[in-house]
């Protein structure tokens, strides 16, 4: 007696893929100088000295302290975020050798770190012409490209050079779109903020290379709080790219980011994100919780502003990159990939708030979920009384991969005149036998085919990649779920 | 190349191919026919691994190979193709994309390097045109708001991309006007040599016209009842499948 292949045999495929080890789960053995565990006004003085801040930035950061006190975690996301006991996590870490002297003087171990991720620190052997600032832990590690940059007036710095160098520019906008108050994560990386980037595009420049940011978390029981502000002023044009690894732990450690954008008149930002934080292991232990604040303010008339993400990582992700479309004729776009396997669980979508007359928005949000993992979609498009003339396109799909994962949609629209119009699409699938059976009988592998039509469903945000990343999404979008079909 | 012995397969417990018995050589064309639910397009599903059957008993030889051992993969990459009847839609995935995965994935099975995109498209223009595929339909996503002629031409556009030994084209007249008919038919006559084999499963002679079968078998209730020439499909045409089920079922 023989047995056709059934599906169960798939199942396992699907199974020792999952387990497949997570690539950049490594961790560098560098001496690092970590402040002790725990959070009072005394830490964020210290955290503040160390940086040798001003006086404006430090009390910035003991306002956001002192009303982060007063508030309480949210709880409306469809994640399970434990209780965290932020007396045990340290909220400072320093690669000891990041930066003194020169850039020629990182540390080797820094360095390999960098390039084992596939980020080489040396502008030389940087083909495709990116620029590159690389945040370890608490600290850039090195920017790239910087005096190329410079010549052109594009500044590209860590926020902490940018706080000595460029004070009047960090003051003017920080805190302006994310203000401390805004919730509870916003109020504490306020108050604990360490590294990030800060990107301004003086009038009139079409930025030439991609600039991108590479966040890394390297030491345990650690936080990682970073901020990024990128200006972009009028006619300005940028694209900046974002990306995420860190070491597999059992723990699970905090991330809390908060972006910040500014447009102004007839300039264009485009931000994507590939984030492949650890996600935990196949039972769920450890992995980061990814609760970050980004928004921009499309600020000038005729501004654009688009959020690209590939989100394939983190145990938790609670995130909403949200647009402001203040200036008229201005637009906001967000287009979103949300992948969740094991038992990840994602609570991810944006805000179009629209301010300005005949502003436009344009939302594509994909989810899939494999495992035991929980998706969901959470959107807010909110129209103005007086932003007339205004056009929404929402379109959120959801793939299902398995029998006990879940897809949820939570959206709400608040249409404020009638010469507005909003549009809202959904649907939900599930991959199914007959898809893969026949890229089977065409000679292609369960994982290849699972891979194919998860790319393919994709396909839409994908496409809105800037090339150097597109490829390396896919790979990680087939590799995150290799068969994951059961 | 092909021999079915005893063949008995079920899907949820129910038992549809009861002993099927069928030998297939190079340069031939079977036609099966018979009533629906009599188990044709099981057999179709059985030979190529789908996984919702569960064979319960018999062999399949497929060039002296352990056809049933093999993964569904396998069984393509060795030679076997399914000209589906309700080809399914693969949203976002382009043609181009699958067919590259597809034969790339031949090659590596047989330890061969993967085409150039050069190749490859070269490959795909001469072979488009043996169905008079357009360019357009080529560039789109799997079957993706194809029409149903259209779907049927994909299909055997992909036949012709792999070269299949045997080739098994399930009701692929199902849904055809006359002319798509034709170029699907001449489609499979073009593709056709010495070398590879062809199984038609259909209902009605119509498709019979133009693809000929060297022979003809009836399967009726999960069996093959009745094999003949090419005349026998012509008498079915006439009779219809009630005398043959007369027969069977006063045998039983």
């Amino acid at each position: 007696m023989k047995e056709i292949e059934k599906p169960e045999k798939g199942n396992k495929i699907i199974e020792e893929a999952a387990q497949a080890e997570y690539k950049y789960g490594f961790v560098t053995d560098i001496e690092t100088d970590v402040i002790p565990k725990g959070l009072d006004e005394d830490v964020v003085r210290r955290i503040s000295a160390l940086k040798g801040e001003p006086e404006w930035l430090l009390e910035f950061r003991l306002k956001a302290y002192r009303h982060w006190l007063t508030l309480k975690a949210p709880t409306w996301g469809h994640v399970h975020v434990p209780e965290i006991d932020y007396q045990a996590i340290s909220y400072y870490a320093a690669p000891r050798q990041a930066k003194k002297g020169g850039p020629e003087d990182i540390d080797p171990e820094l360095k390999k770190t960098f390039d084992k991720l596939g980020i080489p620190l040396e502008e030389q052997l940087r083909l495709s012409g990116m620029a590159v600032d690389a945040v370890m832990d608490s600290v850039s590690v090195k920017t790239t490209y910087r005096d190329r940059l410079a010549e052109l007036g594009v500044i590209f710095c860590s926020i902490s050079e940018a706080v000595k160098d460029y004070p009047d520019l960090v003051r003017k906008y920080l805190g302006k779109v994310v203000p401390y108050t805004d919730n509870f994560y916003a109020a504490l990386n306020s108050a604990v903020f360490s590294d990030g980037s800060f990107v301004y595009i003086p009038k009139g420049v079409r930025c030439p290379m991609e600039l991108s940011t590479y966040f890394r978390i390297n030491t345990a029981q650690t936080g990682q709080f970073e901020r990024t502000l990128i200006v972009a002023d009028d006619d300005a044009y940028v694209s900046y790219l974002e990306g995420c690894t860190a070491p597999m732990r059992d723990e699970n450690q905090l991330h809390a980011a908060i972006v910040e954008i500014v447009v102004e008149d007839r300039a264009e930002v485009k931000y994507s994100t590939v984030q492949n934080w650890y996600p935990g292991d196949k039972d769920g232990k450890g992995g980061i919780y990814n609760l970050v604040t980004k928004r921009g303010l499309c600020r000038g008339d005729h501004s654009k502003l688009s959020w690209t993400q590939v989100e394939t990582g983190s145990a938790i992700t609670w995130k909403y990159p949200s647009c402001v479309l203040k200036g008229d004729h201005s637009i906001g776009e967000f287009y979103s990939v949300a992948l969740t396997n094991n038992w990840q669980e994602a609570d991810t979508g944006t805000k179009m708030i629209h301010l300005g007359k005949n502003s436009t928005s344009t939302i594509v949000s994909k989810g899939i979920s494999a495992g035991h993992s929980q998706n969901s979609y959470r959107g807010m498009v909110k129209i103005a009384p007086k932003a007339t003339g205004c056009r929404n396109f929402t379109q959120c799909d959801s793939l299902l991969l398995s029998d006990t994962s879940g897809a949820h949609t939570f959206p709400v629209i608040e249409v404020g005149n009638d010469t507005s119009v909003v549009e809202h699409e959904a649907t939900t699938s599930k991959i199914n036998e007959d898809q893969i059976f026949y890229c089977n009988q065409r000679g292609i592998p369960t994982e290849d085919a699972v891979g194919l039509i998860v790319n393919g469903y994709a396909k839409e945000v994908m496409a809105k990649l800037p090339m150097e990343f597109a490829v390396e999404a896919q790979k990680l979008l087939s590799v995150s779920l290799e068969g994951a079909v059961g | 190349m092909l021999e079915i012995k005893d063949l008995r397969a079920s899907i949820e417990d129910k038992e549809i191919l009861k002993g099927i018995n069928l030998t297939v050589k190079p340069g031939e064309v079977h036609a099966i026919m018979g009533p629906n639910g009599s188990g044709k397009s099981t057999l179709s599903s059985v030979l190529t691994g789908h996984p919702a059957f569960t064979v319960t008993g018999g062999s399949v030889s497929f060039y002296g190979k352990d056809l049933l051992a093999l993964s569904p993969e396998d069984r393509a990459h060795e030679g076997l193709f399914l000209s589906f009847q309700y080809p399914v839609e693969i949203p976002g995935v382009s043609m181009v994309n699958f067919m590259r995965t597809a034969l790339n994935e031949k090659r590596k099975y047989f330890g061969q390097e993967p085409l150039s995109a050069a190749d490859f498209l070269k490959l795909m223009r001469e072979k488009r045109s043996i169905v008079q595929l357009d360019n357009k339909l080529a560039s789109r996503a799997v079957n993706e708001g194809f029409s149903g002629g259209e779907k049927k031409r994909n299909e055997i556009f992909q036949m012709a991309m792999l070269e299949p030994r045997l080739s098994i084209l399930d009701e692929t007249d199902s849904g055809l006007d006359i002319d798509a008919l034709r170029i699907v038919a001449s489609g499979v006559n073009t593709l056709k040599s010495k070398d590879n084999a062809t199984i038609v499963i259909t209902h009605y002679q119509r498709l019979l016209d133009y693809i000929k079968p060297d022979f003809v078998h009836v399967l009726y209730k999960g069996r093959i009842v009745m094999s003949a020439g090419p005349e026998l499909a012509l008498e079915l045409e006439e009779k219809g499948y009630d005398w043959i089920k007369e027969q069977v079922d006063a045998q039983q």
